[in-house]
């Protein structure tokens, strides 16, 4: 057994929308560190609970690294320090016994803050509704295997559609820029044949989309990418631009 | 109430085609006139959503999550099944059917499971229209697998995030009608009651979970899919927010509540690490198609299993399985894992806890090809455990999954509430018993896109609606009803946190309603869970403030349900006094050990209609009739 871990946490406390925030402090002995991180954070919240104080909001849902709801700041990094893993699927034998562990919302323009942690994305959903789909309607389908589609194209898809939507690489940037997200989807359609004939269209609304929201420009700092829970590749990033371009010239 | 399944006459394969041309339709002018509530965004609400908006009529749709994207059907990985017989290995609609009837152990409506193989393959097609990006081979055309022992490869998949593109696909479609404004969208909302007028469904009353206030909707009918109620056990492979809440207030409103203790237990699941554990993680079924499973033969051995020689392995399911091996069906999987560790062979720290053992296949095949196949099971597996499954065999044990039982429908995917449709797990029709490997995602999608689209417009063509609005006095009702549940929650002044009645709820389900139930067990948590109840609402521990987002007031509501809910699956149970399935009862067993059933007295489906707290249910019964297959006991020997 492993031996149990002590941390002094600093979260972000904030009532509602509108209100100030703030960092608190608090302890937490005998975390185990076959927690997950999530788990350690269930723990102090009940103990906060014990103790008639407010426990801490925080969303999550599937805890296993794919709805993309979890979304916390840890230690300065979107989803905190291992590679390639959402929040919920951090667990604590990463820290320290001892350590200071700060814990902080996804934070952008975009993204304004609902309640100590929580953070509302609903950006994100509208720049899907303005262009991120094949417009087909249920019942008007060719049979499936009617155009092949070559292994290394629909893999790639594939690889861009693994995004979860947690918003972590809007985090990361300096500029708070969807690009990666936005990218992500474009890319895979793009590489479909499904979705040639609304690819350029496709391209600009969604682009515009993710500026009246509120997104920043891309400037190739490439932090949207290291933080990625999915490992999403900025190589999307040009083929959007790409697209973008186009369609602008066409 | 008579039930009255509405199975259209004449034979199986054309029971459907002719049920869609005696359905009456509603003129396309007239569907704009029709406001339709969806609630749920899984498989099956975001495709109900998209279709009926594209036909015409108007959507309104509700998610707990902050975006219809993050329904728990995102979690789904292994695959989904269609009768497309690509690889020419003697599929089609009627073995997809077959199969599904006789892996649910004969509890499941024939007509309803041929229409769900009947329109599998359309689902395929939809969903690569839409642009799924499927597992492909080098020609360009799709792959399929073998799945949870079928006999055919029949299964679509896109790496291991099958449920994740499937979704996405739908919630695309879903968006498309949002931007022209036939969906309106609403997220961070709860269900908390139905709003019945005239004897109609015609509207619910959800809680906005960020400012906690309430909200009346109003409209012609209301499509509930709101997913599985797996969570009464607190630990299972369900997401944190799945609950029964929103099924269950319909039930006390008069929907029928059909085959409750047919659960199901995954038998692949990494196990529990400690007391603090929130949810199980779900290694998927395909892993058994490669790693073996085992123990040692020796109890209490507490050796490391590269220490322990081949000889003193208990490669149980091939020993006792020879033709299907590890390849069981999950009931049968998981009832002997179960078996072996409470026979003193559990490995692990907790001992409960068996091996699955990919060396083998990693000599055969190679590392590489076995990362190829399952590198994101392994990551998954070793960022949780700390162990890597390349070099040491995975640590499994069975966990809470899916659940068959829920909301009673007629083929029209109707409740006996007029005009409340419910669709995917969230209804009980189609999985009987036993649900086979990746057909939960079959069945959401089937009904989504290609049932529902046809049978609600039947339901509204022939009824007539008196005006309802806000400020109805049904509408009134509902909301005070709502709001003096809340009240109640918050006037409680107790010590223990929602959490621990959870996890105590959870505890007894899993020992006496769990994989293998018998009468004493039963009886027994029947007294308990009644008291837990009483507890609950004497001494639960909540914070206070309900205008805000407070997330230990949502878990309370849902909480309080799952503890009348409980009861009931247990007292499903005792009634059933039968093996089949998931169902397993200690009292009926074959000398073997396998499950018996017993088609003379159970063939049938329990609906429970709701008398009351502190009443005893109504239990009315459907019958099954089987016209089309033969009924056979299950052998896997
Ligand atoms: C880990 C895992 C892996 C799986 N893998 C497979 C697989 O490979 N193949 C397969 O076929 N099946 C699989 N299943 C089963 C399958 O994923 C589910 O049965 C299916 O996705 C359920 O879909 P649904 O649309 O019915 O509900 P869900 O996806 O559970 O959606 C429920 C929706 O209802 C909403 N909701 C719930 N209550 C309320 C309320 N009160 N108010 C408002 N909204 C509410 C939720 O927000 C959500 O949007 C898997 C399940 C799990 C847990
Ligand atoms: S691109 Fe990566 S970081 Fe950005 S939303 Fe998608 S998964 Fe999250
Ligand atoms: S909770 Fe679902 S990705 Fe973290």
């Amino acid at each position: 057994m492993a031996t149990k871990l002590s941390l002094n946490l600093q979260i972000w406390r904030q009532a509602g929308p509108d209100k100030p925030g703030k960092m608190v402090d608090y302890k937490l002995n005998d975390v185990s560190p076959d927690m997950s991180f999530l788990e350690m954070l269930d723990v102090l919240n009940d103990d906060l609970l014990q103790k008639g104080e407010e426990p801490v909001e925080f969303d999550n849902d599937c805890r296993e690294g794919i709805c993309g709801m979890c979304s916390l700041v840890i230690n300065g990094v979107a989803h905190g320090p291992q590679k390639g893993t959402a929040t919920c699927q951090l667990h604590m034998r990463k820290f320290k016994d001892g350590e200071t562990v700060t814990i902080e919302p996804f934070r952008a323009k975009a993204f304004p803050v609902v309640k100590d942690l929580v953070v509302d994305r609903g950006a994100f959903d509208r720049i899907i509704a303005a262009g991120g789909y094949i417009s087909i309607n249920a019942g008007g389908a060719p049979d499936a295997n009617a155009i092949p589609i070559p292994k290394e194209y629909a893999d790639e898809a594939m690889d861009a559609a693994a995004c979860i939507g947690c918003g972590a690489c809007v985090a990361a940037c300096p500029n708070a820029s969807a690009s990666l997200f936005v990218s992500a989807k474009i890319s895979q359609l793009a590489l479909l044949p499904q979705g040639q004939p609304e690819r350029y269209r496709r391209a600009t609304s969604m682009v515009a989309q993710m500026d009246a929201e509120g997104f920043g420009d891309c400037s190739n700092h490439a932090e949207c990418e290291a933080v990625c829970p999915k490992e999403i590749s900025i190589a999307h990033i040009a083929r959007m631009k790409r697209d973008y371009l186009r369609s602008v010239f066409k | 109430m008579k039930l009255n399944a509405k199975v259209p006459a004449g034979p199986l394969p054309q029971k459907w085609d002719q049920h869609k041309f005696d359905l009456k339709l509603v003129n396309p002018a007239n569907k704009r006139k029709y406001e339709i509530i969806v609630v749920g965004t899984g498989l099956a609400g975001a495709s109900a959503g998209a279709s009926l908006a594209e036909l015409g009529y108007n959507v309104k749709i509700f998610c707990i999550q902050d975006s219809p994207r993050r329904a728990h059907s995102i979690a789904a990985q292994g695959g989904i099944n269609a009768a497309k017989n690509y690889p020419n290995d003697g599929d089609s609609v009627w073995r997809l059917f077959y199969d599904t009837v006789k892996g649910g152990d004969y509890r499941s409506r024939e007509a309803n499971v041929y229409r769900l193989a009947q329109v599998s393959a359309n689902i395929i097609d939809q969903c690569v229209a839409q642009g799924v990006p499927f597992a492909r081979e080098y020609g360009g055309l799709l792959d399929n697998r073998s799945f949870g022992g079928a006999q055919v490869s029949r299964t679509f998949y896109a790496r291991g995030q099958t449920g994740q593109q499937l979704l996405l696909g739908a919630y695309s479609s879903l968006m498309r009608q949002a931007a022209i404004g036939k969906v309106k969208q609403f997220s961070r909302r709860e269900m908390l009651e139905l709003i019945v007028v005239d004897g109609q469904a015609r509207g619910i009353v959800v809680r906005n979970l960020m400012t906690g206030e309430l909200e009346s909707h109003v409209g012609h009918a209301v499509v509930l899919a709101t997913g599985g109620y797996g969570n009464v056990y607190y630990l299972s492979t369900n997401a944190k927010n799945s609950n029964a809440t929103a099924a269950w207030r319909c039930h006390k409103k008069g929907a029928y509540f059909a085959n409750p203790c047919f659960t199901q237990i995954h038998p692949t699941c990494i196990p529990v690490s400690g007391h603090y554990q929130s949810k199980l993680t779900l290694m998927s079924e395909s892993l058994r198609n490669d790693g073996r499973v085992w123990v040692p033969k020796k109890k209490g051995d507490t050796r490391s299993p590269e220490h322990i020689p081949e000889d003193e392995r208990d490669y149980y399911l091939e020993r006792k399985y020879p033709s299907f091996g590890n390849l069981v069906p999950r009931d049968v999987a998981s009832r002997n894992a179960k078996a072996v560790c409470d026979d003193g062979h559990g490995v692990g720290e907790t001992r409960l806890a068996v091996y699955l053992d990919f060396a083998d296949a990693i000599q055969r095949m190679g590392e590489h090809t076995i990362k190829e196949k399952y590198g994101n099971l392994f990551d998954m597996y070793e960022r949780i455990t700390d162990d890597n499954p390349y070099k040491v065999p995975m640590r499994i044990y069975p966990a809470v999954h899916y659940t068959m039982g829920g909301l009673w429908v007629d083929y029209n995917l109707m409740s006996t509430i007029p005009g409340l449709f419910v669709l995917g797990e969230a209804n009980f029709s189609d999985h009987g018993a036993n649900r086979l490997g990746a057909s939960a995602l079959m069945q959401g999608l089937a009904d989504g896109y290609f049932v529902i689209p046809y049978t609600i417009g039947d339901y509204l063509a022939k009824s007539s609606f008196n005006g309802v609005d806000a400020s109805h006095a049904e509408v009134k009702e509902a909301e005070s009803q709502v709001e003096a549940n809340t009240q109640k929650l918050l006037s409680i002044n107790g010590k223990k946190t929602v959490t621990e009645f959870h996890r105590e709820l959870g505890q007894i389900m899993w020992d006496y309603v769990g994989m293998s139930r018998d009468e004493n067990g039963l009886q027994h948590a029947l007294t308990e869970i009644p008291q837990l109840r009483e507890e609950f609402w004497q001494n639960l521990l909540i914070p206070k403030d309900s205008k805000t987002l407070n997330k230990n007031l949502e878990f309370a509501g849902r909480v309080a349900d799952f503890l009348e809910l409980g009861e009931l699956m247990a007292r499903d149970a005792l009634e059933r006094k039968e093996s089949c399935g998931g169902h397993f009862r200690e009292e009926h067993q074959t000398p073997e050990g396998e499950a018996m059933r017993d088609d003379e007295n159970f063939a049938f489906v329990s609906a429970w209609e709701y008398a009351g707290l502190n009443n005893a249910p109504n239990m009315h019964k459907e019958s099954l009739t089987f016209e089309n297959v033969k009924l056979t006991q299950r052998s896997y020997k």
